[in-house]
């Protein structure tokens, strides 16, 4: 059932209907849950982060301000939490210890105790950010450290067991040679591994790195790619780079040690709207407003692996850790070393809600085995070789 | 040598091409072309050495003549095959196999995995709740407004007048040089729930923005192809003020449908069938064409038509989540040539 199988999806997908769809990349299926039954645009999913336990849980906030706890070993919406106060939606989401974290576009970043029972206590915490937030992220290595931005809001970093005081406040760049203020649209943060260093990319296709340890408030690196706003960011696994996606659907990688663009990755036709890098492996999974998912790879050689097409609006997306991609044996009915006829797949498709979904290569079978170059795009009712 | 060019020139074509021939043989055999048994051959055209083809004639005057034969051999030859196997079926009559499909670039089409299923809910719930399900719910009607780019000339005049016979309650207004990013919020609050931008470039209009108003998608057409109502031949009197009834072909994928419906929310509900007069959007290999036209039904089975108004050929260059804004909004679908235009039997609508 699909609830079994939710557990070993690879890549968790939010959509503008509501809909939260877990893609298995291996056995090439996706599948929807939804908290009601039917989807509802309401409930739009504008955020996902991972719940407290490793990733046995993933915190669902919606456009109705509500946070859903969805359980991945068992495939459905277990808890609900409102969190009202301030407008719009919301614009980051993140757990430390126990509590939930949320920032809405007006500014309203509220500490919210995480249980079940109470549904409709008060906030344990709540910072006034200022407005037009676009994205909240929190530091992975200080649970308890967040970093907001927007547009006409700067950089703002703030210690939620500190002071009301943001810890780091970014300052504005200089004129620019019209002596005309830059303005200033934040819309993705990252935070860098190993270093107090913040990575920012802007609506003016800029991309800026600062860092708090220096007495210099103003960015220490800025480059720029593309002409479109910029509106999805991560960081490769090196850690020396990071990818940035505009409304064109372009995607570049950036190294940050020279500023320098180090190649791009094509396949996108809509604006990328969530993008992630898994830890370990070399691969990027970007989904957007043209309704399909791709999982890339970045290097050796830079290119598309996977493409689901996922019939809604995709705005969010979890890329699971985990370095292993296959199945493990639960039960003994499934099929678990899947050889990639379609005769086989075909006897799980009938038990799970799937969407189609289209192969590019099968890389996946083995993890260290060297990459073919050459790859064939297997077409549709074809016997795979 | 010289006494075979003499010849030539006195007489008919068939002698000089048999003359010619034989020379093309001896030449061919002194110059050695992979011939082995050049003596040995009889002295006809169709028995070349193996190896040579007519290119490698060098003469223009014989490489031609000797082509234009083999292109009527192979002419002969085909008309011969035709008849022996209409034959052949009309000896089997019923068991005969049926006739091979010519494959097209329409057939040879590749499958598209975004193409819409009647029966998927996911998409139908989509489609339901999107920016234009208040007009497809009936609680809004259309109210177009057609303006061009700045200093429009004649032909992108005129298009304007023709389009506003075509699309019922739709006003044209002249541009005054005035930014869309202005127009729009004027227009939301007049209630308008569309806006079209004819582009025009030297004179003829080329572009075609068509924004849905509240705050619905937009789209960014390249036109051409445009013939204005003198410049259709055997076309009907003017268009009434009846309101047309509308077609859309082959809007099979999910950006197809998001178009198909755009185009759908131009036009009022309520077809007036008394005016038989009706508005084609029709979708082939990416290509929208629109086309009006006047229908009469002779008999139960027969219909004859008349085109009426403004024609012209539409190719979607780019959809825009949001009311118009090129620089700063959101893309749904960008057409990328580079990417997207590498197969001929891919196509996107």
């Amino acid at each position: 059932m699909a609830s079994a199988a939710a557990r070993w999806n690879h890549v968790w997908v939010g959509t503008e209907t509501g809909i939260l769809k877990g893609v298995n990349l291996q056995r090439k299926q996706a599948a929807n849950f939804t908290a009601g039954g039917q989807p509802r645009r309401e409930e739009s999913v504008s955020a996902l982060c991972w719940g407290a336990g490793g990733e046995t849980e993933i915190l669902v906030g919606c456009a109705d301000r509500t946070v859903k706890h969805f359980s991945t070993e068992d495939g459905i919406f277990q808890g609900l939490r409102h969190c009202p106060g301030g407008e719009g939606t919301f614009r980051g989401l993140a757990q430390a210890d126990g509590t939930i974290i949320t920032c809405v576009d007006s500014g309203i970043l509220r500490v919210w105790h995480d249980n079940d029972k109470d549904v409709s206590s008060d906030p344990l915490l709540e910072v006034r950010v200022g407005p037009g937030v676009c994205r909240m992220r929190q530091d992975p290595a200080h649970p308890h450290v967040v970093a907001t931005g927007g547009k006409e809001n700067a950089l703002k970093m703030w210690d939620l067991q500190g002071s009301e005081e943001p810890v780091f406040r970014a300052k504005n760049v200089r004129n620019d040679w019209l002596d005309l203020r830059v303005p200033i649209w934040d819309q993705d943060i990252q935070f860098l591994p190993g270093s107090q260093k913040l990575v920012t990319c802007t609506g003016y296709h800029q991309v800026r790195v600062y860092d708090p340890a220096s007495p210099q408030r103003r960015p220490v690196l800025e480059t720029t790619y593309g002409e479109y706003p910029l509106t999805a960011m991560t960081l490769t696994p090196g850690g020396n780079s990071v990818i940035v996606g505009n409304t064109h659907g372009q995607l570049a990688e950036i190294d940050l040690r020279q500023g320098r663009l180090l190649g791009c990755l094509k396949g996108l036709a809509g604006s990328v709207r969530g993008l992630q890098c898994h830890p370990s492996k070399p691969l990027l999974a970007s989904c957007g407003l043209d309704r399909v998912l791709r999982i890339h790879r970045i290097q050796n050689p830079r290119g598309l692996e996977h493409k689901v097409y996922l019939k809604s609006q995709l705005n969010c997306l979890l890329l699971s850790d985990r370095d292993n991609w296959e199945d493990e044996p639960q039960e003994p009915q499934e099929a678990n070393k899947v050889p990639l006829e379609d005769t086989e797949t075909d006897e799980l498709w009938a038990s799970l809600e799937a969407a189609a979904k289209r192969k590019l290569s099968d890389l996946e079978q083995t993890q260290g085995a060297l990459q073919t170059r050459r790859r064939k795009k297997k077409r549709p009712g074809s016997t795979s070789p | 040598m010289a006494k075979s060019g003499d010849k030539s020139s006195s007489s008919g074509k068939k002698s000089l091409k048999r003359k010619a021939a034989a020379e093309e043989l001896q030449e061919a055999a002194f110059a050695g072309d992979g011939a082995t048994e050049s003596e040995g051959q009889p002295p006809k055209a169709a028995a070349f050495p193996p190896g040579f083809s007519i290119s490698e004639i060098k003469n223009k005057q014989r490489r031609h003549l000797m082509f234009t034969r083999w292109k009527q051999q192979q002419r002969k030859e085909k008309l011969a095959a035709k008849k022996k196997l209409k034959k052949e079926r009309e000896a089997l009559g019923d068991k005969a196999p049926p006739k091979p499909v010519p494959k097209t670039i329409d057939n040879q089409r590749v499958y598209d995995e975004t193409t819409v299923d009647p029966n998927d809910e996911e998409v139908a719930y989509d489609e339901a709740t999107d920016e234009f399900a208040s007009y497809f719910n009936k609680q809004t009607s259309p109210k177009i407004l057609i303006t061009t780019s700045d200093r429009p000339h004649g032909r992108t005049v005129r298009l304007c007048e023709q389009l506003s016979t075509v699309i019922p309650n739709s006003h044209v207004y002249y541009r005054r040089g005035l930014a869309l990013k202005k127009i729009i919020p004027q227009c939301i609050t007049r209630d308008f729930t569309d806006l079209i931008v004819i582009n025009e470039d030297r004179k003829t209009p080329n572009g075609l923005i068509l924004s849905h108003l509240p705050n619905g998608p937009t789209a960014h057409f390249k036109m051409s192809s445009v013939r204005l109502r003198k410049e259709i031949k055997r076309r009907g009197k003017d268009p009434t003020e009846h309101i047309p009834e509308i077609i859309l072909n082959n809007f099979t994928t999910r950006l197809g449908h998001s178009i198909g419906r755009m185009f759908a929310s131009l036009f009022p509900h309520n077809p007036q069938f008394i005016g038989r007069q009706v508005a084609t959007f029709h979708n082939q290999r990416d290509y929208i064409f629109f086309r009006f036209h006047r229908y009469i039904f002779r008999s139960e089975k027969k219909v004859g038509i008349q085109e009426l108004g403004p024609r012209f050929t539409l190719k979607l260059r780019s959809l825009q989540k949001g009311t118009f804004d090129s620089k700063y909004g959101e893309y749904e679908w960008v057409h990328k040539p580079r990417e997207m235009d590498t197969s001929r039997r891919k196509f996107h609508l």
